[in-house]
């Protein structure tokens, strides 16, 4: 068994592995920490990535192409990030519960649907998106099989990161929006729009978690089951915590959580008699062990999760 | 700004206000705490639309809807809670919500410089890249001024902004704004301090209760006439005080020591003093200095590694601070709304916190007796004077002075010996500062021991018999009361600097001496 673990074969796949299981929460981690940059938690990003998956798989049964699936369920992201505006901005509602509602309507929505639209058979084959190889850069060795030879959800996920991360801390809008995460009526008061602000950031959230689940049923696996999900986007709140708020940090933090999830399907099939629940426990073991080691390192904006209300 | 007219439901903030200022002028907006200064201000900023009247800038009648708008014509606001994010540096709140100078690139770089041009223009020194959370407050308060200067405003508006400073710190920005006067900034200075308002202010305006009284020029008026104006009836500024007639020892504090968590001075090293009956012993001392851990540790609520604390004689050291209060210990915090009441309760249930547990409010010590708790209730707040419709209402909804009134009545009305004040009349107008210290004489008359801890040193010498001063956690000194009291000796005690050579502090050593110095 040693050997097959040690020998470039395994290595090279189980990378290639984990770059695929980490965009989806990549995506997921990038749509909290946007969320929570601005001051409002985004608890519905599951839901929002089942609704992402879920429609991006109709869409493209249904037009026979990957790309419109894509396009329709970021429509569906804007609008399910329009609704969890709409009650924490707007209404002030708790921020936790309202997301739990997205979650549970999504579940349920997406569930009954995709019987009625898909029939009792649960596997469909969809339209899937290729894999793009990057000209010259998928010619290096080793490497360039591990990252440039990937869909090109993954490719973008990279991409968003880099220029959140940018957007953040190099531009005047990641101020006023770190800003109105830390101290809303501070930055109120400097002239910037809380509610504008924190709707677009939401907004945003919304489409990115959907891009999330997008990738699961027409990236990755070519079908869409009920709760595809599982629990993903709620790792996005973890993978916030562990990235310290910044979107190169998500990354990272999803990097590690794919590994593992990649690993544990890994060694699922080596048959060394550990139940395979336990190996599927992994990932969030890990998640676990990782946010005790960053209690007290880790700090998140400081309004997050209080509903800001004007003064009359 | 004319006859501006702003009501709140039923109340009326502001009835037909007339305000102006001009260029190079410190007009300040004088009342006590709900006259209706800050709402008028609110208006003039952007952040309260008015009902009624008209606001003119340099004789042009403008629409400010929005700070965004008050700021694109010049006008700043530095309100009394600041409003600047801890997290960011001073450089990005600074530039905060300001367009840069190549979009949407943040060019922090380019605001640094310019921020420390600025702060050198003014004399004063400012690190671009701190972090506004290691800044001390009076240092925020610049941040907060470096804000308003980085807009070009030619009308910055202040809103109590000495209630958080120390008296070092406020002589320095009684200097920054001078100079900015000199500029041709018209100043509008908001505040109920009296001394301050006539020494800075070209102009005074007292308001109340949503009005304006009247309009004088600083050089004309006194602080009386002020007060009369502030408060509408006669209103004595000066303490009338009783000799004092001395008893035991009620407090006694030994060698009290206490450690720093971050190792190295102790937050209290060495304490010891006594306070007799019918005494007042005045505690002051540049905020910082162990002043709040050393009523939290007479109070049983802050940890200390040696010594003893004995009231009445009987060692309470190791005592809760529930058997402190039966040893007859009374305690009025600084933190009037996290440690001195729960807010969220009814006046009622705040009055009784301390003693519900004993009948006529509970029964068996188990179940409680609303009915009495809501007499006793009714009763403080007729005794009281408290403004608070009746014992049900939330102490949330009172204002300030009232809340601190709660505080006091069931303090006092337990008849301590032993009453610990901190910073009790901060935040407080004319009429309820009065009235504490009233209280507090009382309470001397009738023979008790108060330790009154303050940074204001003109209330201390005010109402103190004796008078101590802390510094970095040890007592310099303690003086004698009365008319004679040497000033320079107790400023020069509150850097550190005692009569005795041997215990000397040398400025550069201690930065609390220079709190101007980051």
């Amino acid at each position: 068994m040693w050997e097959t673990i040690f020998s470039a074969a395994f290595l090279i796949d189980f990378a290639v592995s984990t770059i695929r299981m980490t965009t989806p929460l990549a995506f997921a981690g990038l749509a909290c920490t946007m969320s929570e940059r601005s001051g409002i938690f985004n608890i519905g990003a599951e839901g929002m990535m089942l609704a992402g998956a879920f429609t991006a798989a109709v869409g493209a049964l249904y037009t026979q192409s990957a790309w419109i699936g894509v396009g329709i369920a970021c429509v569906v992201g804007i609008l399910l990030g329009l609704l969890l505006a709409v009650l924490t901005i707007n209404l002030g509602a708790n921020q936790i519960v309202s997301g739990i509602t997205i979650n549970i309507l999504s579940l349920g929505l997406t569930s009954f649907l995709a019987r009625v639209i898909m029939g009792s058979a649960i596997t469909q084959k969809l339209p899937v998106l290729e894999t793009w190889s990057i000209p010259f850069l998928a010619e290096i060795p080793i490497f360039g099989k591990i990252l440039f030879q990937q869909s090109p959800l993954s490719y973008i996920s990279y991409i968003i990161a880099i220029f959140l991360g940018f957007i953040f801390f190099k531009t005047t809008w990641g101020l006023s929006i770190r800003a109105a995460g830390e101290h809303p009526r501070a930055a109120e008061s400097s002239g910037i729009n809380i509610f504008r602000l924190r709707y677009i950031c939401v907004i945003i959230s919304g489409v990115l978690a959907s891009l999330g689940g997008a990738f699961l049923s027409v990236g990755l696996v070519r079908y869409f089951t009920e709760n595809m999900s599982a629990g993903r986007g709620f790792i996005g709140l973890t993978i916030v915590i562990l990235g310290n708020w910044h979107p190169l940090g998500a990354l990272g933090a999803a990097i590690l959580f794919g590994a593992v999830d990649a690993l544990q399907l890994r060694i699922q099939t080596f048959n060394i008699g550990i139940p395979y629940q336990f190996l599927v426990m992994l990932p969030y073991v890990c998640g676990l062990v990782a946010i005790t080691g960053v209690v007290g390192r880790s700090q998140a904006p400081a309004s997050v999760g209080t509903p800001y209300r004007k003064e009359e | 700004m004319k006859n501006i007219c702003k009501r709140f439901g039923d109340v009326v903030a502001n009835d037909h206000i007339s305000f102006d200022v001009e260029r190079s002028e410190v007009h300040s907006l004088l009342g006590e705490n709900g006259a209706g200064k800050t709402t008028l201000m609110n208006i003039l900023y952007g952040l309260y639309a008015f009902d009624e009247g008209e606001i003119l800038l340099d004789g042009q009648p403008v629409r400010i809807s929005s700070p965004h708008k008050a700021i694109e014509h010049h006008i700043g606001m530095i309100h009394q809670h600041f409003m600047l994010i801890p997290r960011l540096s001073v450089a990005e709140n600074i530039i905060l919500g300001f367009p840069s100078s190549k979009p949407p690139f943040l060019q922090i770089k380019q605001a640094e410089e310019n921020v420390e041009k600025i702060a050198q223009k003014y004399e004063f020194h400012i690190d671009a890249k701190a972090l506004v959370s290691q800044l001390s407050v009076g240092l925020q308060q610049r941040v907060e001024i470096l804000k308003a200067l980085y807009r070009k405003t030619d009308l910055l508006i202040l809103d109590e902004p000495t209630s958080v400073l120390t008296p070092l710190e406020v002589t320095a920005l009684f200097k920054i704004i001078r100079r900015l006067t000199q500029d041709g900034l018209a100043v509008i200075f908001i505040s109920h301090k009296l001394n301050e308002v006539m020494a800075i202010s070209d102009r005074i305006t007292v308001l109340r209760k949503g009005s304006v009284v009247g309009t004088a020029k600083s050089t004309e008026t006194d602080p009386n006439q002020l007060a009369n104006m502030m408060v509408g009836k006669e209103i004595k500024l000066s303490l009338e005080k009783s000799p004092a007639r001395m008893g035991n020892k009620l407090l006694e504090v030994r060698n009290l020591r206490a450690e720093s968590r971050q190792g190295g001075k102790p937050i209290l090293n060495h304490i010891s003093f006594e306070v007799r009956g019918g005494e007042i012993l005045g505690m002051a001392g540049v905020d910082g200095n162990g002043q709040g851990e050393l009523a939290g540790a007479i109070a049983g609520m802050f940890p200390i590694s040696e010594g003893q604390i004995l009231i009445n004689a009987v060692d309470v050291t190791h005592l809760s601070p529930q058997k402190r209060i039966e040893n007859k210990l009374a305690y009025i915090p600084a933190d009037r709304q996290r440690v001195g009441t729960i807010m969220d309760f009814s006046v009622a249930d705040n009055l009784v916190l301390k003693n519900f547990r004993n009948s006529p409010f509970s029964k068996w010590r188990l179940f409680l007796l609303e009915k009495n708790i809501g007499s006793n209730g009714g009763q403080m707040i007729r005794k009281f004077d408290i403004k608070a419709s009746n014992g049900k209402v939330k102490l949330s909804s009172l204002s300030g002075g009232n809340q601190q009134k709660v505080i006091l009545s069931r303090e006092i009305s337990a008849k301590p010996d032993v009453l610990i004040a901190v910073q009790p009349t901060r935040g407080l107008d004319v009429g309820s500062t009065n009235y504490v210290h009233q209280c507090i004489l009382e309470h001397r008359g009738r023979g008790g021991a108060t330790l009154y801890i303050s940074t204001e040193l003109d209330e201390i010498i005010a109402i103190s018999d004796r008078i101590a001063v802390i510094y970095e956690g040890e007592i310099i000194g303690i003086l004698p009361g009365g008319e004679n009291i040497d000033l320079e000796q107790i400023s020069l005690m509150m850097a550190g600097i005692s009569a005795d050579m041997d215990t000397h502090k040398s400025f550069e050593s201690s930065p609390k001496a220079d709190p101007l110095k980051s």
